[in-house]
């Protein structure tokens, strides 16, 4: 599912909305998030999951034409941690999956 | 403080004048269509922030961490989230003091 994909299916549950304001609030949604952690804030949506930053130290690295060594610095990187509703829903279907066949 | 469902129908009503209802009801909706495609085992990408895919683990030995007692962890399929270009970038020259 892609993002156009993911406001088609809301559109169709909202009809009385206008397609551009679901577009709109899907693309405002996502970039709440994205500006939360640029700012080392969580994110928190139960049944969903939560985001927060891991932290990566500095290391060396190489560079891969060279083979030159350089200093990285250390670097914040998103994490997603997966809910318990989304976790066991998920696992559920895959589970009956497995059953059928 | 961290970003909750409940400031994201906020900015909904200050940004795009929805009413609360309407973008109480967005927000529970994004994130529930999200759900659902995850649950059909579809794959959910949403460019420019990232990609939530789905594995599927092999059953392997374990242990329960509070008895010792050895069990074996079960087959299962596991959502996994891998950030698109842009988030990392935005994301890694956070100075933060965590």
């Amino acid at each position: 599912m892609t993002k156009s994909e993911l406001i088609e299916a809301i559109a169709r549950q909202q009809a009385h909305l206008a397609h551009r304001d679901v577009e709109l609030a899907v693309k405002c949604i996502l970039e709440q998030m994205s500006q939360s952690l640029a700012g080392g804030e969580r994110i928190e949506v139960r049944g969903f999951g939560s985001f927060s930053l891991h932290y990566r130290p500095p290391r060396m690295g190489r560079n891969p034409k060279t083979g030159e060594p350089v200093a990285l610095a250390g670097k914040y990187v998103p994490h997603f941690k997966p809910g318990r509703e989304l976790r066991e829903r998920v696992d559920k279907r895959y589970q009956e999956s497995l059953k059928n066949v | 403080m961290s970003l909750t469902k409940a400031k994201m129908a906020e900015a909904l009503f200050d940004e795009l004048g929805l009413n609360k209802r309407e973008a109480k009801g967005l927000v529970e909706l994004f994130f529930e269509e999200i759900r659902g495609a995850l649950e059909n085992g579809q794959q959910v990408k949403l460019s420019g922030f990232g990609n939530f895919d789905l594995r599927e683990k092999n059953s392997r030995p374990g242990r329960n961490p509070k008895t010792g007692e050895e069990i074996l962890v079960s087959a299962r399929r596991v959502v996994t989230f891998r950030p698109g270009q842009k988030l990392k970038a935005r994301v890694e020259t956070y100075a933060g003091s965590e």
